[in-house]
Order: C-alpha cells, then structure tokens, then sequence
C-alpha cells in the first residue's frame, strides 16, 4: 500500500482490520443475510422489528398528506357538507333496498350450500386499515397499511375495498403490514366469469389499469363487459367479490389461448384505505345430517342421478 | 479520536434519515423511475468528499436500512452498497481532484454497479425487474451529483 493512503486512512486502519478483509466480512455478512431471507421463516422476527424500526420514517412521510386530509375534512363547507349528505343518505337508501333482498339471497343461499355440504365462506369480519402514502418500489405493487399483527392482521390475509378485490397481505409487521396488489406483475388470483362460471386466473401486469387472464381456451365464452369475480379457489380471498371486468378479448389465430385483458374494479392507485376481511373457510356441515340425507336421497329419486352432496354426508 | 469522530455521528445519521425519506416520498407514477437512490448517493459522498472517512459498516447499515424500509430481500442493498463504498474509498485521493462532471461520470458508474448487483440479486431471487426504466434512476443520480455536493457542503459537514 503506498504510504499516501496510509495516512488517508489511518482512522479505519488504526480501529481494525484491512479495508478489504472489512469489505469480505460485511459482503459475506450481507449474503448470509440474504440467503435467510430469501427462506422466509428464519428471519421473521428480526423483519418485524425493523419493520417497527422502519415505520417512524414511514409515518414521517406520510405526514404531511395525512395532515392535509385532515385538514381538508376539517375544513370543508357547510354548503359541501349538506351536498355530501344528500348524496349519501339516496345511496344510502337504495343500498338498505337492495340489502331487504340481499338476506333473503343470503339466507337461502346458506340453505342450498348446507344441502350441497359445500362451503359457505362469507366475509365475517373486517378491519378498516390506511394506506400510507409512501412509494415502496416503483417496478412493484405494493402498499403499507397502518395494521399490523397487533391488530390480528395475518400474512395471505384478503385486502377489498368498496368495489372490489384489492390485495392479499404479504409481510407482516406488528403496527404494519404490506400489501401486494392484485396488478402485480408476481400476483395472480383465481376467478371466473360470473356470466359463465368459466374458472381461470387473473394475473397482475405491472400496470394499475388491467390485468391478464391468459389461460382461457378459445371457445370460452367471454365478452367485453364480462364481470370477473374472484372463485373462492386457493382459499385466500373469499369467493363471489368482484375483481375486474373484461375490457378486450383479443383471437390470435396463431395461438391456443385466448388474450384477455380486464380492467379492476378496485380503484388500485386512488384508495385511501382498505379492507382486510376475515373470513370463515370451514366447511359448513348440516345439522340434521341423517334427516338431510333421506329427504334430499327420496327428492332425487332412484333413477335420477343422485346429486353429489348428500353423497357426500357422513 | 473517537470521541472527535463521535461529534459527526448526529449530523451523519440526520443526513442518512433525511436521505432513506427521500425514497420513498410518494411521487407521480410517470418521475417515480426517475427517483434517484440518494441513501448510495450520500454514502458516496461521505466516501469521497467528506473529510472524515467513514467506514463500510456505515453503508452496510444504510444499505439495510434501505432493505427494512422497502420491504426488499435483507442484504441486498447492504451488499450492494459496500461495494460501491468500497471502490469510493479505495478512489477517494484520485476523485477529489477531479472537476465536478468528471465526478458525476464517475458517479454514474458507481451507481451503475450498484443497480447492477441489485438487479442480479432480484434475479437471482426470483423476482426479476427487467423494464428498462430501472437504469434511469443511475442516470439522474448522476445528474443530481452537482447539486448534491453543493448542497452538502453548505450544511458545513465537510468542517
């Protein structure tokens, strides 16, 4: 080493070993690291604490537009007021007509799947949680909230927001939690037409706006406008929520499948806050299972094909 | 000495924090790739011109801290970082006498190698970022290199 440098680093020299041998140990330091990462379970605990380590700087940051939402809810006029609430309160009614039908829906809803011994899975809980205004990583979807495993938040939990499917949590922390959204590019969901019953999955594209459907055969029936709701299938996200709709079905005669593109209903890049539901994935057995399984047994009759279900009942 | 050194830990970590905010200040979808990595971009600085040398351990910390704010693989900044750290103070005598833009183009390479560990990592595990956006924010980390000097040399660190 020329002696030059020496005196330039004399601090370092004088503290401890070479900057080289520095540099071997703090890179093989940095792989170690990774290599426990990149497996998941070795490293949870530590990532939850410099997740709480972390989340000052993030609260930081989002500060200032919270304050300004804060501000601007403080603010507003009676006039804007009087207008929000008109509006509201007719929402608000037509929603209450539609749910008078919507419990009857539900209740027989329940009744036919307890006949079918299949599961019944609705949302049954849910927790309001803010999305905090930070960018995590341009090239991904990913948001912060401000709940955490504190709250009960659990890693795979379904993230909705008013008019759809919005994301599953990937990351827990105890006062956050990260979120990845259904648009990206390493995200995909299992859903069916609603028109058609058609399953496939919808995978994110890296962009707000749309994702891809790509494994649907050529004769399935999609159209233009088709709702898209998640299939329940996988069990992360419950089943019957809108996704997207069908923006562009495009044939290319040269290939097998079918290039469809939707657009999500749950407004990606503007929501100021989601849901994180909880839901109930046990299978809902009858309870009179042997008066069940005669009755539906005689209905079907001896040369009707019996239905699958009762089959099924033990 | 240490206790000489000691007096520039505060005004270093402010500058650190101030810089990891930078990051992840929320922007416009179409500047978001244009961001600059200003936590590689002061750790450069601190390796280059401050007159205090400051060690690799620093911007391995930062380099993690950058991996716990962003949710990335743990390490992969940390390694990225004290690589760069590395070269710059192995370059350190010969960069100082350098005019500005000849330190910018030396930046860009830096940051370069940078994004380029960081890229190969993202491969590596799995999740690959290929878009070719992700090579703009070297660029204007270079850019921004003047600006960055000048404005870190008035907040009287290099004292």
């Amino acid at each position: 080493m020329p002696p030059i440098q020496d005196q330039e680093h004399r601090p370092l020299l004088l503290e401890g070993p070479s900057l080289g041998l520095r540099l071997a140990i703090l890179a093989a330091t940095a792989l170690a690291l990774m290599v426990a990462d990149h497996r998941q379970q070795y490293l949870g605990v530590v990532r939850g604490w410099l997740s709480v380590a972390a989340y000052p700087v993030l609260w930081a940051v989002d500060a200032p537009s919270s304050a300004w939402r804060f501000a601007s809810e403080t603010l507003t006029t009676r006039g804007s007021l009087k207008e929000e609430n008109t509006r509201l309160s007719a929402a608000n009614r037509e929603l209450r007509l539609r749910l008078l039908r919507l419990d009857a829906l539900e209740q027989e809803n329940r009744r036919l799947r307890e006949a079918r011994a299949s599961s019944a899975r609705v949302a049954e809980r849910s927790l309001v949680a803010e999305i905090l205004r930070v960018d995590l990583d341009p090239f991904r979807q990913r948001v912060l909230v401000d709940k955490g495993s504190r709250d009960g938040v659990f890693a795979g939990q379904a993230a909705l927001d008013g008019n759809g499917v919005f994301g599953q949590v990937t990351r827990v922390g105890p006062v956050s939690a990260e979120i990845i959204v259904i648009s990206d590019p390493d995200h995909a969901i299992p859903v069916q037409i609603n028109r058609t019953g058609v399953r496939t999955i919808a995978v994110g594209q890296g962009q707000t706006g749309s994702l891809l459907l790509p494994y649907l055969p050529r004769n399935a029936d999609v159209v233009e406008g088709d709702l898209v709701v998640s299939s329940g299938l996988g069990g992360v996200f419950p089943p019957g929520y809108p996704v997207a709709r069908v923006s562009e079905v495009r044939q290319d005669p040269a290939e097998p499948l079918l290039a469809v593109s939707a657009t999500p209903l749950a407004q990606l890049d503007r929501d100021p806050e989601v849901l994180l539901v909880w839901f109930d994935n046990r299978i809902v057995e009858p309870e009179d299972e042997p008066d069940t399984a005669t009755t539906d047994g005689q209905h079907a009759g001896p040369g009707a094909a019996a239905p699958p279900g009762p089959a099924e009942v033990r | 000495m240490t206790r000489r050194r000691g007096r520039y830990w505060p005004s270093i970590t402010a500058l650190l924090l101030a810089s990891l905010a930078a990051t992840v200040v929320p922007l416009p979808d179409l500047l978001e790739p244009l961001r600059p990595n200003f936590v590689a971009l002061t750790i450069l600085w601190l390796c280059l011109l401050s007159v205090r040398s400051t060690g690799l351990l620093l911007a391995w910390t930062a380099g993690l801290a950058i991996d716990a704010l962003h949710g990335m693989l743990l390490g992969q900044n940390a390694l990225a970082l004290v690589v760069i750290a590395y070269i710059a103070l192995k370059m350190r005598l010969r960069i100082r006498a350098f005019p500005i833009l000849h330190q910018s183009v030396v930046v860009f390479g830096l940051l370069a190698i940078n994004e380029f560990i960081l890229f190969w990592i993202d491969g590596i595990a799995g999740f690959p970022v290929t878009a070719w956006t992700r090579w703009l924010a070297v660029l204007t980390g270079a850019l921004c290199w003047p600006l960055l000097t000048g404005l870190y040399s008035r907040l009287a660190l290099r004292a």
